[in-house]
């Protein structure tokens, strides 16, 4: 994700991205690397709620050995560009799960770039993005999932839901498979929807003013994403960083 | 408490309201009937405020209390309830992820702010709504839950009537509240209404297809609505000839 030379439309991985904010901070500093032993579990998070002028981009190289499992939960909403790509090797029996929330307003480009390599038998993946986009910003999930020919038995799932605020806001969102063995499951799911204008109108009736309604529904679209994140503090943490967000937008 | 004179609307341009005119004061129930189309349902979401639903003209005032006339069309749909009315939804919506007592605290307490009280704490909040909740038979798990998700038809019209009771409405007007019921609700509902609405600075408007409910919320005045207009107005008689005879003959005569 380090290469030298600055990326180009043509390239997927960077197609939806803010190339000019991209090009004023590089070259980035190389991607942090995370090893998770035979057998172990980990728990990882980023908040990344950097300031509104910065261009803020986060690359982690992910390797789970056997039988071992990795859980990584993201929100990103700060930034003129909020980027964030994990690179995800899987061994035998091993499992990922992602949970991630993208948060933008204004003219703001957030990103999630993941590849997940199933490179051995029976690994699981689980991944949940969800996107909420105000104005003319632009959220974009691209999930490449890769199984190899012996990766016998994979289970690999994506989930992604945007919501857009404004008709100006962007959702992107491109699943990739590339599978090379025979016996595996991989699903995927994507969806891009508007507020329910009839539970708006439902609330409103009841006296809710329609900021605090659009929050409350806002709040639960994207209320599983943090459910599994195992330290309380860091779970409300990101939950009350996404909250300010949302309340920002509203 | 409300005053509705020659009101209009239409509905993507289609005219649905042809001239509405209805008076009700506080301390009476007044019941509407009419046959499938006539408008009954576009007169709630018109007076609620429901997007789409456009006035094309008429006047609507609404006093919640003696000498506090407003201009009902003059306010958002939330603002109209603080003021104090109550749309009892023929169909309630479900919120998936939004509990009922989440909805229902943030709803009362926004409905406080905009009257310059104060927030109800939690626990003054929890009190009342297992008060509202015993009075209609819905158990307190229910409320738990997110809104109306899962409900029966029969759960879902008890919950409008917990939240009636929770937000505690100068004016109700309830659409079809009686649909879906079985016997034994109907009657839990209509005691609730009566127990909730039946005060001297209260009024009801209910909108129904059928006499049965109007057994247990005995009317003041019953109305007829047919091609967006009132056509015949009486006592609690008429509702009964109504059932006798059907629209068609009762119209006709």
């Amino acid at each position: 994700m380090n290469a030298l030379a600055l990326p180009t439309r043509r390239d997927e991985a960077w197609r939806y991205s803010d190339l000019d904010a991209v090009k004023s901070v590089w070259p980035i500093a190389p991607a942090t690397h995370i090893d998770v032993a035979a057998g172990e579990t980990t728990h990882h998070h980023l908040l990344q709620d950097a300031a509104d002028t910065d261009v803020a981009i986060h690359d982690y190289v992910i390797q789970i050995a056997d039988g071992a499992s990795c859980h990584f939960h993201i929100l990103n909403s700060g930034g003129r560009l909020g980027r964030v790509t994990l690179d995800v090797t899987l061994g035998e029996g091993a499992h990922f799960e992602l949970g991630g929330a993208i948060i933008g307003g204004g003219s703001q480009t957030l990103e999630i770039v993941t590849t997940v390599t199933h490179a051995k038998p029976n690994a699981t993946s689980a991944q949940t993005i969800r996107s909420i986009l105000g104005q003319t910003a632009t959220g974009s999930y691209l999930g490449k999932i890769a199984v190899a020919r012996d990766a016998q038995k994979t289970d690999a799932a994506q989930s992604v839901k945007a919501m857009l605020l404004d008709r100006t806001a962007t959702a992107n969102a491109k699943p990739e498979l590339e599978i090379y063995a025979d016996d595996v499951k991989c699903a995927h799911g994507a969806t891009v929807g508007e507020l329910d204008k009839a539970a708006l109108f439902y609330m409103a009736s009841r006296g809710m003013e329609p900021a605090v309604a659009q929050t409350l529904l806002l709040r639960s679209f994207i209320a599983g994403v943090f459910d599994s994140v195992a330290d309380e503090s860091v779970r409300e943490t990101l939950e009350e960083a996404a909250l300010a967000r949302l309340e920002k937008l509203a | 408490m409300l005053k509705i004179e020659n009101l209009t609307n239409a509905i993507d341009g289609k005219a649905i309201l042809k001239g509405l005119s209805l008076s009700i004061n506080a301390g009476e129930i007044h019941a509407i009937m009419g046959p499938n189309g006539a408008g009954k349902s576009t007169l709630a979401y018109t007076l609620g405020g429901r997007p789409g639903y456009e006035v094309t003209g008429g006047e609507v005032d609404f006093a919640p209390e003696p000498g506090k006339s407003q201009d009902l069309f003059a306010l958002d749909p939330h603002e109209r309830a603080a003021a104090g009315l109550f749309l009892g939804f023929q169909y309630p919506v479900e919120i998936p992820g939004v509990s009922n007592l989440q909805f229902l605290r943030e709803s009362l307490n926004s409905q406080r702010k905009a009257r310059g009280e104060a927030a109800l704490s939690g626990g003054e909040f929890i009190k009342l709504a297992k008060e509202k909740a015993g009075l209609l038979g819905l158990d307190m798990d229910m409320l738990k839950r997110p809104v109306n998700v899962g409900f029966s038809g029969g759960e879902k019209k008890r919950n409008e009537m917990v939240q009636m009771g929770i937000l505690d409405p100068k004016l109700a007007i309830l659409d079809e509240t009686d649909s879906g019921l079985d016997i034994d609700a109907l009657k839990t509902v209509g005691a609730g209404i009566n127990t909730i609405m039946r005060k001297p600075d209260r009024a009801v408007l209910l909108i129904t297809h059928y006499q049965r409910l109007l057994d247990y919320v005995q009317p003041d005045f019953v109305h007829v609505l047919a091609a967006g207009r009132i056509v015949k107005s009486g006592g609690p008689e008429l509702a009964l000839e109504l059932e006798r005879e059907g629209y068609a003959e009762v119209l006709a005569a």
